[in-house]
């Protein structure tokens, strides 16, 4: 399949920031950069940002009811250190790689968008590379087919949606807010129907492709997003309980396909 | 003093998660010993690493908890990959993996994270363990032998119920004295330190225990590994969840980690720990 004119073997991404190719070679080894055990048909690197960032005070994770809020706060090297150590190594993932950027002002974005070679803020980000640009879309706004029509305007080759929910857990002994950063973000199945009815609305209103992602656990899932218009999927949370989920998934997605098209075959030659 | 190792102390694991099957779960006190045969593993994890469980059927009960599997270090492996964990049911993941009887599947992964390294050539090993966190002390006993002296502390006579797992004849601190002597288990270090020319310690337990250790370590320039313990989601470096505060900075527990190197640490006081 074709996304933003790139090729990919299958529909199914990672969430950016819920896989760490680098790390998860130090736990499998060099058996991950095989194709066939890579769990997904393109990798999103975790999001980096200008400067270095040590991420919110632990703790950063609670369970919830069929979900997960995390308060992890964009840990990452900084643009130099993800140039210098990260690229090299994710040059090697047998998959194209997108790099996942966070600005906090305008320029700020377009100088990562221009330095990894690859909306007000988006249309600086547009001028500064060659590469497709992804936007990816809060959940929190309070029209996100707006946002996205604006993202896709200023020259975005696609939308990613959603993001995670914004949630608050408190730590049961002291009834204060656990999480080291008081609140944190929702994912995993108990955001599935609001991330599906997102971009349900998004793709109807944007022409270019949209990734749909939001507790995607299975093929029917996956399913389910690209029936509501998505182009490709992404996994996130899933992955925390299966690292291959995304090859699961992407497995599950293909049986459902092949009995779909034996289905409408039947279907047209009676 | 550091420990220094030569390289990682690392068995890689195979890709993903696989089903291995409960071969007994059997009463060990206030714990259950949950015995499951890890057919496509390796025979070779090193102590101190970790397995990420979750029961095959019924993970996510009325509730929708649990939802994320649960990190446990490896109590021993058998030569036919049979792997024991000691486990005690406190939340809603323990009492589904507490539950589970022989034939059922459990989801695996692992095995994950950095065992311990050995001890520099001529110190003594000091095991040195409380409650829960005695598990991974047992294959390093069986791998140091007679050679490591354990010392173990529990709540009560039903935790110590434990101290079965070990050879020999450990020494034992109950905080009710109903068993070994009253008292905490670093006053049977601080014995212990005292007959020892030359030691090294091999620690795992709540967190005010291990920082006892770190302290004593640090003050008897004794090198010391600590396996320390965070909530974690994923246990193999991808949702940044499970990190603890070193004097270089953040690292995840999961990849970096669980056992750290004592003089690495500021405090062994994780935030969020034992929840």
């Amino acid at each position: 399949m074709d996304l933003c004119g790139v090729q990919l073997r299958g529909p199914v991404l990672n969430g950016s920031g819920t896989y760490d190719a680098i790390a998860a070679r130090r736990t499998f080894g060099d058996a991950l950069l095989e194709p066939e055990s890579f769990p997904f048909d393109a990798f999103v690197s975790k999001t980096i940002t200008l400067e270095p960032r040590q991420g919110n005070p632990p703790p950063r994770l609670w369970e919830s009811p069929e979900g997960l809020i995390n308060s992890i706060g964009l840990p990452n090297k900084g643009l130099e250190g993800f140039l210098r150590a990260d690229l090299p190594l994710l040059a090697e993932l047998p998959v194209p790689l997108i790099v996942s950027v966070m600005g906090f002002s305008r320029d700020e974005l377009a100088h990562l968008a221009a330095a990894v070679g690859e909306a007000a803020a988006v249309e600086r980000v547009r001028a500064a590379t060659e590469k497709p640009v992804i936007v990816k879309l809060t959940p929190t706004a309070a029209d996100p087919a707006a946002v996205a029509a604006a993202a896709e305007r200023s020259g975005a080759d696609a939308v990613s949606l959603v993001n995670t929910l914004k949630g608050m857990a408190l730590d049961p002994r002291t009834r204060r807010p656990w999480l080291g950063g008081r609140t944190g973000g929702l994912s995993g199945p108990a955001i599935r129907p609001v991330a599906l009815e997102q971009v349900a609305t998004v793709a109807a209103r944007v022409r270019v492709p949209v990734i749909g992602m939001g507790g995607i656990a299975s093929g029917r899932d996956a399913r389910e997003f690209l029936d509501a218009g998505a182009a490709c999927v992404a996994v996130g949370t899933e992955s925390f309980r299966d690292p291959s989920a995304g090859l699961r998934i992407a497995r599950e997605f293909g049986v459902i396909s092949r009995q779909e098209r034996g289905f409408s075959l039947a279907e047209t030659v009676r | 003093m550091r420990f220094a190792p030569s390289s990682e102390p690392r068995t890689l694991a195979p890709l993903g998660r696989r089903t291995a099957q409960v071969t007994a779960n059997r009463d060990l006190g206030a714990y259950r010993l949950v015995s499951a045969h890890d057919a496509s593993g390796p025979r070779d994890p090193r102590p101190g690493q970790f397995y990420m469980l979750a029961a095959e059927d019924r993970w996510g009960g009325e509730d929708g908890r649990p939802f994320v599997p649960r990190a446990f270090s490896f109590a021993r492996v058998r030569e036919d990959g049979t792997l024991d964990f000691l486990l005690e049911a406190v939340g809603p993941g323990t009492r589904r993996l507490a539950e589970l009887e022989p034939g059922e599947g459990l989801w695996l992964s692992g095995p994950l994270g950095i065992g311990f390294s050995a001890a520099p050539e001529g110190a003594r090993p000091l095991l040195v363990g409380g409650g829960i966190g005695t598990a991974p002390l047992v294959c390093v006993q069986d791998e140091l032998g007679e050679e490591a002296e354990v010392l173990i502390g529990f709540r009560s006579s039903a935790h110590a119920a434990a101290a079965a797992l070990f050879a020999g004849a450990p020494l034992i601190a109950t905080d009710d004295g109903s068993v070994g002597r009253r008292g905490l288990v670093t006053e049977l270090l601080r014995g212990a330190m005292d007959r020892t020319e030359r030691a090294a310690v091999f620690a795992c337990g709540p967190a005010p225990m291990l920082e006892a250790v770190r302290a004593l370590c640090a003050e008897r320039d004794v090198p010391a590994q600590l396996a320390l313990e965070s909530g974690m989601a994923c246990g193999y470096g991808a949702c940044f969840g499970c990190v603890v505060p070193t004097r270089g900075g953040y690292v995840r527990l999961c990849v970096d980690g669980p056992v750290l190197d004592a003089a690495d640490l500021e405090s062994a006081l994780v935030p969020g720990a034992g929840h």
